[in-house]
């Protein structure tokens, strides 16, 4: 498979009051095409931020991209112009975002919203658009289409509005869809409905999907690769079936350990201690080494580089360069 | 069998649909519509559904945040309904509230030390001179340190905001907490954190919970029985390993196999549910979960299921079970 958009190297500061804040930092990956990537970590961990550099949204001043590639389909996303970089948004790219009645206009209608990219970035005729527009919100499940392309957000269920989104997306067939939480604040049942959604369209037109999510449950649903960030970097990554069945990174080890799984139950759940460094105050140093069960001296000390530890399989973690030197 | 510590007897809460300019009432929201529930002490109780399914109104409702509509709330053996503001006011410290985002629940200029001990100086429980000594203990118990006393609220992280609400509700000694959807704003690392607080404070302080949440897994990990919604309605309670092995109600078997899995490639038999959940302020006639159940036939359009003992405690509201 071929890479449809490779990350080299990407650094996102945020400027606050406080000081600089390296939301992403110094972060590569890749998505092949028809692949199903996840990035997963909690608050604060510069998922959410790596999407937004992809598509141009980090906003100036007060956010900036500091370093690093963004290839897409042989452009580099960073050296294009904002009108170049919107066509790409509107064709190539699309996105949904966690909250969808905060995504779309609720003084407008379904229709319109659904129309408008059609209408300027596939150019066609509002009656056209209008058609395409019913079909698809046909396509992402919701009957009643004809009534719904005439109905305002505020009239339609939050896991409408979602489909409604996916609809958007979907309709200049991109290659890549950018999926940021797409189904937290919906219930499980409709979470189910959506999910099998995104894996049917997948499947259809060989789309690649970037979804990022705090959900391990979600992940080894939907991911083939797994990307998981802690602090703005990047600490393991690998294959899912391999990363769950046996994690390298203590991180992930911990996280997947502390979730509480159906029909699994324990006495006492495991919990990693302590809570994530402030940002502001991040020293040169593995940055979990304060919760960290394995701390060793240099991990207070120097940074840990992303090193593959077996196949297919990546980590940065001193616990593995150690194994390497003393081997 | 002893006396339950709560016991909530067909207990229904409407919220009246309002329009025009002489906000004439023209139907009512049935949020929570003829529920019974018992807790013994010593036990967690969960209730699951989705959201607007009433599980929050329920726990208003009992502790008269929102005055019921019909029905029976009997709390140690008093019913809560027949008291005066005085009495309730009296009974109150010993049922407490936790909610979902603490970050709204505090007061921002509020030192969380003194957020703590409001309550206790409020009610008279505490000489002033000894609040101090108390909220410190019971920040220990709730992993928080002293020197956590003179802070304000947006200096802590979620985690920690949510052990200032713990420490809040238990400073007052409580015999029930109403946990509504305690952890559920809180990362995965944090949660597992909250969730076993929960546990150590109940083995050690002997706390009884009805403990809200939409999250099965969460709710298998700490509950000992547990009660599914749906719409205003009980579908189905049952222990919980009862409720886990053998669920009896169609909602329960949805909702139990959509819940995803942290285990990669896992091949299960999942109930997909068509739909969303309808409007409560017009739910189905008969049972309400006919609209989306798989397996509904003529009667279930028709007839409201009785909710009726299935053998040995489980109860379930479904002709077909």
């Amino acid at each position: 498979m071929n890479d449809l958009i490779r990350i080299d190297h990407l650094s996102t500061y945020f400027d606050t009051e406080g000081g600089k804040v390296k939301a992403v930092d110094d972060v590569s990956l890749r998505v092949r095409e028809g692949e199903t990537v996840c990035i997963v970590g909690e608050s604060g961990c510069g998922k959410s931020v790596t999407a937004m550099s992809i598509l141009g949204l980090v906003e100036e001043p007060g956010g900036k991209i500091v370093n690093g590639q963004i290839h897409f389909d042989g452009k580099d996303l960073l050296q294009l112009s904002k009108n170049e970089l919107r066509t790409i948004r509107g064709n190539d790219i699309s996105m949904i975002f966690q909250e969808p009645m905060s995504s779309l206009n609720p003084v407008l209608k379904i229709g319109e919203q659904i129309m408008e990219p059609l209408i300027v970035h596939q150019k066609l005729s509002k009656k056209e658009a209008r058609e395409r527009a019913i079909q698809l919100i046909e396509q992402v499940g919701i009957s009643r289409a004809k009534q719904i392309v005439d109905s305002y957000p505020h009239e339609l269920s939050g896991g409408m509005l979602q489909r409604i989104m996916i609809a958007i997306a979907i309709s200049s067939s991109p290659k890549l869809l950018i999926a940021d939480e797409p189904t937290t604040a919906l219930d499980v049942t409709i979470q189910a409905q959506i999910l099998d959604m995104l894996r049917q369209f997948k499947e259809q037109s060989n789309m690649s999907i970037m979804l990022i999510t705090h959900d391990l449950g979600v992940v080894a649903e939907m991911a083939d690769y797994v990307i998981v960030m802690y602090a703005g970097k990047i600490v393991e990554e690998g294959e899912v079936v391999k990363l769950f069945q046996s994690p390298k990174h203590p991180y992930t080890q911990g996280l997947l350990k502390s979730k509480p799984i159906i029909n699994q139950r324990q006495d006492e759940l495991y919990s990693i201690p302590g809570q994530v460094p402030n940002p502001l105050e991040l020293t040169d140093s593995c940055y979990f080494h304060d919760r960290c069960e394995h701390c060793m001296d240099i991990c207070r000390t120097k940074q840990p580089a992303l090193k593959e530890v077996t196949g297919q399989q990546k980590a940065a973690c001193w616990l593995y360069e150690e194994a390497l030197v003393h081997a | 069998m002893p006396e339950a510590l709560l016991e909530v007897n067909h207990l229904k809460k409407y919220f009246p649909i309002q329009k025009g300019l002489l906000n004439r009432t023209v139907g009512h929201v049935k949020a929570v519509d003829g529920i019974s529930l018992s807790i013994q002490k010593g036990e967690t109780f969960g209730l699951v559904g989705e959201s607007g399914s009433g599980k929050s109104t329920v726990g208003k409702t009992i502790i008269r945040l929102t005055e019921k509509t019909e029905g029976e709330v009997k709390f140690k053996g008093v019913d809560l309904y027949g008291l005066s503001p005085q009495e309730l006011r009296k009974i109150r410290p010993s049922m407490q509230l936790i909610f979902q985002d603490p970050y709204s629940s505090l007061n921002p200029r509020v030192r969380v030390g003194d957020a703590i001990g409001e309550a206790l100086l409020d009610h008279g429980l505490a000489p002033k001179e000894e609040i101090r000594n108390l909220v410190l203990e019971v920040l220990k118990s709730c992993g928080l340190s002293s020197y956590h006393f003179d802070r304000f609220p947006h200096e802590f992280s979620g985690g920690q905001r949510q052990r200032i609400g713990i420490a809040r509700a238990l400073i007052l000694n409580p015999d029930l907490i109403i946990a509504d959807e305690p952890v559920s704003a809180l990362d995965v690392s944090i949660q597992a954190q909250i969730i076993n607080l929960f546990r150590k404070l109940q083995d050690t302080r002997g706390l009884t919970y009805l403990f809200i949440s939409h999250d099965l897994s969460v709710v298998e990990h700490l509950c000992s029985r547990i009660g599914v919604m749906y719409l205003g309605s009980m579908m189905e309670t049952a222990s919980r390993d009862e409720l886990f092995k053998n669920p009896l109600h169609p909602y329960t078997k949805a909702l139990l196999s959509a819940v995803p899995i942290p285990i990669p490639k896992l091949k299960r038999e999942r109930i997909v549910l068509k739909g969303d959940i309808p409007n409560p302020a017009d739910p189905p006639a008969g049972c309400k979960f006919h609209t989306r159940c798989p397996f509904a036939v003529g009667r279930c359009k028709e007839e409201v299921p009785v909710f009726r003992d299935a053998g040995g405690g489980h109860f379930v509201a479904c002709h077909l079970a």
